[in-house]
């Protein structure tokens, strides 16, 4: 009984895991820009099939895995200055139809490269299972766990601790107000898109080995950690976190103890659930429009 | 018993006391204005009674009708109109389009009735924008009769919005800064069409920072700082406070 | 004559014409696609351009018509026109239990609510394999009215010209009348149609219901059409691309429903043999019009000729 519950854990937290590196993706860009990046996915999907097509390429794993990272942070760019920037302050559901739009672009070209074949990643060291109570880890789980928690704690430290990283808090709160004091907005949003795109490629880079990774993974990816960043309200950082966690454990909770044939409808009955009772999420404060 | 009263209505944002304790009741038919120095918490007091913002405290009441917390459209129905500081206009509707949706309550607005054409519909349709016509001539707009919302300038809108809203044939309207933003001639036309709306029934509630207008209009005032009521009576008896002096000029004046 | 009542009249004669300049089936089997398509279009339009709202999920409701065509007659003997109109009747019923406190909400979340909607539909009748006949899909029974069985694009052609007719006639009546008013006035400015009495959450809903109502119907009539149904007609892909046909065709125009169905209706045709390119060409054009063209092609063109819509 408590061998099965771990199990359902483990594997809960190890793609919660994922889910929350996206969520961030789309807090940081939402908070950037106000804009919902519904290419956030695709960039989950590029880090994990670069990363695959490097190493079958023959180039050495560390090499490999930056250019899956750096690649995506510059499609980041590239989705930013395309297609967000020249449509600055337009209505909601044109900004969301433009990134979908690029999210296509993305998977479609993905699919045009790379085929639709599935493909994996070896685990990064080894793929003896680890008895934890009668349940079994993976180690590349502690992997996709430890690095998520570094990669956390860095940008807690970023944020809060260097100028850089205060000033896109600062633009978050007031694009208006930080342009006046000096902070330069435009280079805020490129580093928002930038970052964002890295994060999801890692989180994607790090769960190949497990979940595989073809040119579709992107979309209910993205989507799952679309509603992680809502479960723990939009534009907060800790709430993407812990949102990417809880939706990641009720996902797997649920395909083990309910049904498994459904378990990619979980996060989405979730999200109504959210949005029905507790849209603000976790942790999301509430906003006043002054008219 | 007057249209409308405020009583001990206050509403705090967090720690910010925006508008505490305030006060006062309108006569059927009057000019009253509220005035005070920016920030004073006037417009939050409108949306206040206008149902845009819920009290934390207090009452408001409508013909004796307990009204706060009530919706902006189900003031409406009740006879309610108002105007918007930030001009709050359909830009993706015409002009006349603009000023029909103020009588929104006044037609038949069902569905199938529509889709399917009904006569009866239609042939009230047709009036309306008769009437919507006559009332943007009566605001002044005449020239703007075909015009797309989007294409008239700043000052024609505001105009627009006194159209719709006299549109609803309401009993009481609330202007907020109507010559807000308009040029000396402008405003003296506003002037007159204040009084105009006031002459043909309407109560009128005000708030305007331009006092050369408020004495003029008003029957009664309201001077509110920092959220509070500081003065209330005749354009006379305001003028002569030393609070509201004090209030506008400094201490020292 | 008024310009719309000329489109309608242009858009009758070209709907008259077409079965007998059309070449072989294929062309009218085309056509009939471009029709459902447009109908479905107008409904979504209502919704998107003239409400100002979105659905990214519209394709689910498209599903539970078609199911409920295929479902019900097959496998619990009704009649299908019984069928299609229960079809409508769940699908009213649960856009409305959905829209009620989803409209309360804005934006994103509502867009991100009509997305989990759609999925969830999707895989609904992707698993439940006994009723529905699983990811491989399932036949359906022919329609038949009053004894007479419509089969084959002889006899859909003329039904399903029909009805868009009569759908883009009612389209143009309710845009122009209070009702229409109300919705535009909603895109326009929230809080000024809140103050002329409008309430705003029962219009947001009544239009999504409507809309949802107009596409369930259609996936009927589509299911019979075709003879057979699959999952795929309900994903998140179909979805967008109906999406796409609004935003190309012109958000808040009549005509550029229709202008938007054809063209998409006949894209994926013209790409059949360049798979991967179908979603980079919709991608592209997505992002281009949202960018060159935001009113889409209709209201750009009327535009330019000073004409209103």
């Amino acid at each position: 009984m408590l061998a099965q519950f771990l199990q359902f854990l483990f594997s809960g937290v190890t793609v919660g895991a994922t889910y929350a590196l996206a969520a961030l993706g789309f807090t940081l860009i939402y908070n950037a820009s106000n804009v919902i990046n519904f290419a956030q996915g695709e960039f989950i999907m590029l880090g994990g099939m670069l990363a695959v097509y490097f190493t079958t390429a023959g180039l050495p794993l560390p090499v490999a895995l930056l250019l899956a990272i750096l690649i995506p942070a510059i499609v980041g760019v590239l989705v930013e200055k395309l297609a967000i920037e020249p449509v600055k302050g337009a209505e909601t559901v044109t900004l969301i139809i433009i990134t979908i739009g690029a999210s296509l672009v993305i998977r479609g070209l993905i699919q045009v490269w790379l085929g639709k074949a599935t493909f994996s990643l070896p685990a990064f060291s080894g793929d003896e299972p680890i008895q934890v109570m009668g349940a079994t880890l993976m180690p590349q789980s502690l992997w996709v766990l430890g690095v998520t928690a570094i990669v956390v704690v860095l940008l807690w430290y970023f944020f809060n601790r260097t100028l850089s990283g205060k000033a896109m808090l600062a633009t978050s709160y007031n694009p208006l107000a930080a342009e006046l004091v000096g902070i330069n907005t435009g280079w805020v949003l490129f580093m928002s898109f930038a970052m964002s795109a890295a994060l999801g490629a890692l989180g994607g880079i790090l769960i190949t080995p497990i979940t595989l990774t073809s040119y579709d993974v992107g979309i209910m990816l993205g989507l799952k950690g679309f509603v992680a960043a809502v479960v723990g309200g939009l534009g907060n950082g800790l709430g993407a976190v812990l949102g990417g966690l809880l939706v990641g454990i009720l996902e797997a909770m649920g395909a083990g103890y309910i049904s498994s044939a459904y378990k990619d409808a979980i996060p989405f009955v979730l999200i109504l659930f959210i949005l029905f009772f507790m849209p603000r999420g976790l942790f999301g404060g509430k906003s006043t429009d002054r008219v | 018993m007057a249209l409308l009263e405020v009583k001990d209505l206050s509403i705090h944002f967090g720690g910010v006391k925006a508008v505490q304790n305030v006060n006062f009741s309108v006569d059927s038919g009057i000019v009253y204005s509220v005035i005070g120095p920016n920030g004073a918490g006037k417009t939050t007091l409108f949306n206040l009674i206008t149902g845009v913002y819920k009290p934390t405290t207090g009452e408001i009441r409508l013909d004796g009708e307990a009204v706060h917390g009530k919706s902006p459209n189900e003031l409406a129905r009740r006879g309610m109109a108002r105007t918007f500081q930030n001009l709050q206009i359909c830009m993706n509707m015409s002009a006349v389009e603009n000023v029909m949706v103020g009588a929104h309550l006044r037609l038949d607005r069902n569905l199938v009735k529509a889709a399917l054409r009904f006569p009866a519909l239609r042939k009230r349709d047709a009036e309306m924008r008769n009437e919507a016509a006559g009332l943007m001539r009566f605001v002044g707009l005449d020239k703007f009769a075909d015009a797309r919302a989007d294409s008239m300038p700043y000052g024609a809108l505001k105009r627009l919005e006194i159209a719709r809203a006299l549109a609803m044939k309401p009993r009481l309207i609330f202007l907020d800064e109507p010559a807000a933003g308009l040029n000396p001639k402008e405003t003296i036309e506003v002037d007159h069409l204040v009084r105009k709306v006031a002459d043909s029934g309407v109560t009128v509630v005000l708030v305007e920072h331009d006092m050369k207008m408020v004495m003029n209009l008003s029957d009664r005032i309201l001077v509110l700082d920092y959220g509070k009521k500081l003065a209330e009576g005749t354009g006379e008896e305001v003028r002569r406070n030393p609070d509201v002096i004090a209030a506008y000029l400094g201490a020292h004046a | 004559m008024k310009n719309t009542t000329k489109g309608l009249v242009i858009v009758a004669v070209i709907l008259a014409i077409v079965p007998f300049v059309s070449p072989n089936s294929y062309y009218t089997d085309l056509a009939i696609r471009m029709a459902i398509n447009a109908t479905i279009v107008l409904g979504l339009n209502l919704l998107i351009g003239f409400a100002g709202q979105i659905s990214l999920g519209h394709a689910g409701f498209l599903g539970i018509g078609a199911y409920a065509s295929a479902v019900l007659p097959t496998h619990f003997g009704w009649h299908p026109l019984l069928a299609m109109g229960a079809g409508a009747a769940v699908t009213a019923v649960l856009a409305g239990l959905v829209a009620r406190p989803i409209f309360k909400l804005k934006g994103h979340y509502l867009a991100m609510a009509t997305l989990g909607l759609g999925i969830i539909i999707n895989i609904a009748l992707r698993n439940e394999a006994q009723w529905t006949g699983g990811p491989d899909g399932m036949p359906v029974p022919a329609m038949s009215l009053f004894g007479f069985e419509l089969s084959g694009d002889k006899h859909w052609y003329w039904v399903v010209a029909a009805l868009l007719l009569v759908s883009i006639w009612a389209s143009l009546n309710l845009i122009d009348s209070p009702f229409g008013r109300a919705l535009r006035a909603l895109h326009g400015s929230e809080v000024a149609s809140q103050v002329v009495g409008v309430d705003i959450v029962r219009y947001k809903v009544a239009i999504f219901v409507l809309s949802a109502v107009f596409a369930s119907l259609m996936g009927s009539v589509t299911a019979h059409y075709i003879g057979f149904v699959s999952p795929n007609f309900a994903d998140f892909f179909h979805s967008i691309e109906l999406v796409t046909m609004v935003v190309v065709g012109g958000m808040a125009s009549v005509f550029g429903s229709l202008v938007g169905a054809v063209l998409l209706t006949a894209l994926p045709q013209a790409l059949a043999t360049f798979e991967g390119w179908e979603t980079v060409v919709f991608g592209a054009i997505l992002m281009g019009f949202m960018i060159f063209l935001p009113k889409g092609i209709v209201p750009t063109i009327a535009a330019r000729f000073g004409k209103g819509e």
